[in-house]
């Protein structure tokens, strides 16, 4: 019981640092999945119709996600120093693989006879794509992006290595200075945090989601 | 209307080519079957016009103009297409669906409006209701009348149809064929229509084309000559047995005369209604609403029954038809039926009168006596030759 209090008082003296600390988490993150859902969107519109260009990047994006993150992190310092920018392009990284291989069984499930007739009403390639396949690949896709969001949002801790933004920050200060009084403290606040972001972020992607998806294909 | 000059089509590394030199001659405003075995090629020269398929050779002109060069986009923008599987974009609405190729094209918000609820209008299907739906809220026989609303939305002369009945059930198939037929007879397009059921191919078509592997045409003919004077074995062979029977196909309920079956108002009386049916020969009596609209089949046992009330009498109405029905769906459905006759109503339901079964088998031998006589004439026609040419 002792314990619990003095954890609601830590976090109550230490709110506005750690509110700072979860925003940059955040930002972090949701920097780093728009550019793998630009990149990852991508890679899986070029590639999705073509067996080999689809097994190669789905094979590349997958040997990134099974590189230890420390390493990866680590790996990037000499090519790009410290910082916020190594930390983007190691999340990128990890994220790609959910996006592109959504992204191509999304366009893969389409109806061939839609796309058929598509093309038969003169609907040209990147016409086809924009107005008819993507869309109807869409919920498959926002499902991708969501899976890369919650890898993110814990992975994006150990960024703090490389002195990248975020929560991970406060839990590598608090493994640093463990035995002292509120190291506890410290970290477990650090990962209510990140918790709670990932709750939030997941919340924010159904709603999406609906909101971005057609009725006509809605459950 | 539509001109194909030598058309061939060759896949690398297959022996044979998918389809053979062909020349055709399609006129405006006909209707013009594409039928034969599967794998003859049918489709692969029906996807040629529009360029799904480039052919490897030959010209094919639609109203003067080569189109084997251009853009294919613009092409096909010029031409309806409805396939089997549908392919409404599910997740558009209806009225979305019907404006994809007036968009593409440019037109303005309120022409667009105006032409989605026309179209919606000339297939039978309430626009207030259904431009908003989406396909899924929409049952199959429905889905294919706003597929070829989509593809008659700007208004293009020629329209290419691949089996688009193909995947309805065979009751609201009929019904679809004969609607089609009626539509066909407001817009006059030129329309070619692959399939493989040689009754569709006789019922829908004004020409027919038969097809054997490698696509080349067996016999380029109307139905009746199709049908009294097949090319060769192979056109015998595909047409099939009972080519009488299937000359049902080609007669229609407004070809022949119809039968008068005594009539009474829901609101007459019982003993009215009675002495309907003592002058009849029938033994029953059909009951009509106020706008001459068939409720009830009722036999005199029927009507005797005074605790159930004149509208409830009898039985639902059952095999009922149009008069641009054929006599092939007359039949089937009068089988079916417990009066031995069918109904025929116009457009909006009314009553004009029935067709029985001696009705049906007047026709069936009148057509057996013209095939004979033609039959006749075609041997009188080689005993001369015969003769003519002395060995």
């Amino acid at each position: 019981m002792i314990a619990a209090v003095s954890f609601w008082e830590y976090l109550g003296d230490n709110w506005d640092r750690l509110k700072d600390l979860l925003i940059e988490h955040a930002q972090i993150v949701l920097m780093s999945i728009a550019i793998a859902v630009v990149v990852g969107v991508g890679l899986g519109v070029l590639t999705y119709r073509s067996e080999r260009p689809r097994l190669v990047v789905l094979a590349i994006t997958g040997v990134f996600l099974t590189i230890p993150s420390f390493a990866l992190f680590g790996l990037l310092i000499s090519p790009l120093g410290l910082g916020t920018t190594p930390a983007v392009v190691a999340l990128v990284m990890y994220a790609l693989l959910p996006i592109v291989r959504n992204t191509i069984t999304g366009l893969r499930e389409v109806d061939p006879a839609v796309v058929e007739s598509a093309q038969g009403m003169g609907m040209g390639r990147w016409r086809r794509l924009a107005r008819i396949e993507l869309p109807l690949a869409w919920p498959v896709i926002i499902t991708g992006v969501r899976v890369s969001t919650q890898i993110l949002v814990g992975i994006a801790a150990i960024a703090a290595v490389i002195n990248g933004p975020g929560l991970g920050k406060e839990i590598f200060r608090a493994l640093a200075r463990v035995g002292t009084p509120t190291a506890l403290n410290q970290a477990l606040a650090a990962v209510l945090g990140i918790v709670i972001l990932g709750l939030l972020l997941d919340i924010g992607y159904l709603l999406l989601a609906r909101l971005t998806t057609s009725r006509g294909i809605r459950e | 209307m539509i001109r194909l000059d030598g058309v061939t089509k060759r896949y690398p590394g297959q022996e044979g080519a998918a389809v053979e030199r062909i020349d055709m001659d399609i006129r405006e405003g006909e209707i013009v079957i594409f039928v034969g075995p599967s794998g003859c090629g049918k489709t692969t020269l029906m996807r040629m016009i529009n360029r799904l398929i480039e052919p490897t050779s030959g010209r094919i002109f639609i109203q003067g103009e080569d189109v084997t060069r251009g853009n294919p986009d613009q092409l096909r923008r010029r031409i309806g297409y409805v396939i089997q599987q549908i392919g409404l974009f599910p997740h558009m609405t209806i009225g979305e669906n019907i404006a994809t190729v007036p968009r593409m094209l440019g037109w303005d918000k309120a022409r667009i409006s105006n032409r989605i609820d026309e179209l919606l209008e000339l297939v039978g299907l309430d626009a207030r209701i259904f431009r908003s739906r989406y396909p899924k809220q929409l049952s199959g026989g429905q889905r294919q009348r706003v597929v070829v609303a989509r593809a008659l939305a700007v208004d293009p002369p020629v329209m290419l149809m691949d089996e688009p009945f193909g995947a309805i059930d065979p009751i609201t198939r009929d019904r679809l064929q004969n609607e089609f037929l009626r539509l066909q007879q407001e817009i006059g397009k030129t329309i070619v229509f692959v399939t493989h059921d040689i009754d569709e191919a006789i019922k829908m078509g004004d020409r027919i084309a038969i097809l054997r592997e490698g696509a080349t045409i067996a016999q380029y003919d109307t139905p009746e000559h199709i049908l009294s004077a097949p090319a060769d074995d192979f056109v015998a062979d595909f047409v099939g047995a009972g080519a009488s029977l299937k000359r049902l196909n080609l007669s229609r309920v407004r070809d022949v005369e119809l039968t008068d079956w005594p009539t009474v108002v829901v609101s007459a009386d019982r003993a009215e209604v009675l002495s309907v049916l003592r002058r009849s020969d029938k033994g029953s009596v059909l009951i009509l609403d106020g706008q001459n609209r068939p409720v009830r089949w009722a036999t005199a046992r029927d009507i005797d029954r005074d605790d159930i009330p004149l509208e409830e009498a009898g039985l639902e109405p059952e095999a009922v038809v149009e008069p641009q029905s054929t006599l092939q769906d007359v039949l089937n459905l009068m089988l079916n039926s417990s009066h031995g006759a069918a109904l025929v109503v116009d457009g909006e339901g009314a009553y004009l009168g029935a067709v029985d079964f001696a009705t049906v088998a007047n026709a069936v031998q009148a057509m057996r006596r013209e095939a004979n006589k033609e039959l006749k004439a075609a041997a009188d026609e080689l005993g001369e030759a015969e003769r003519a040419t002395p060995a």
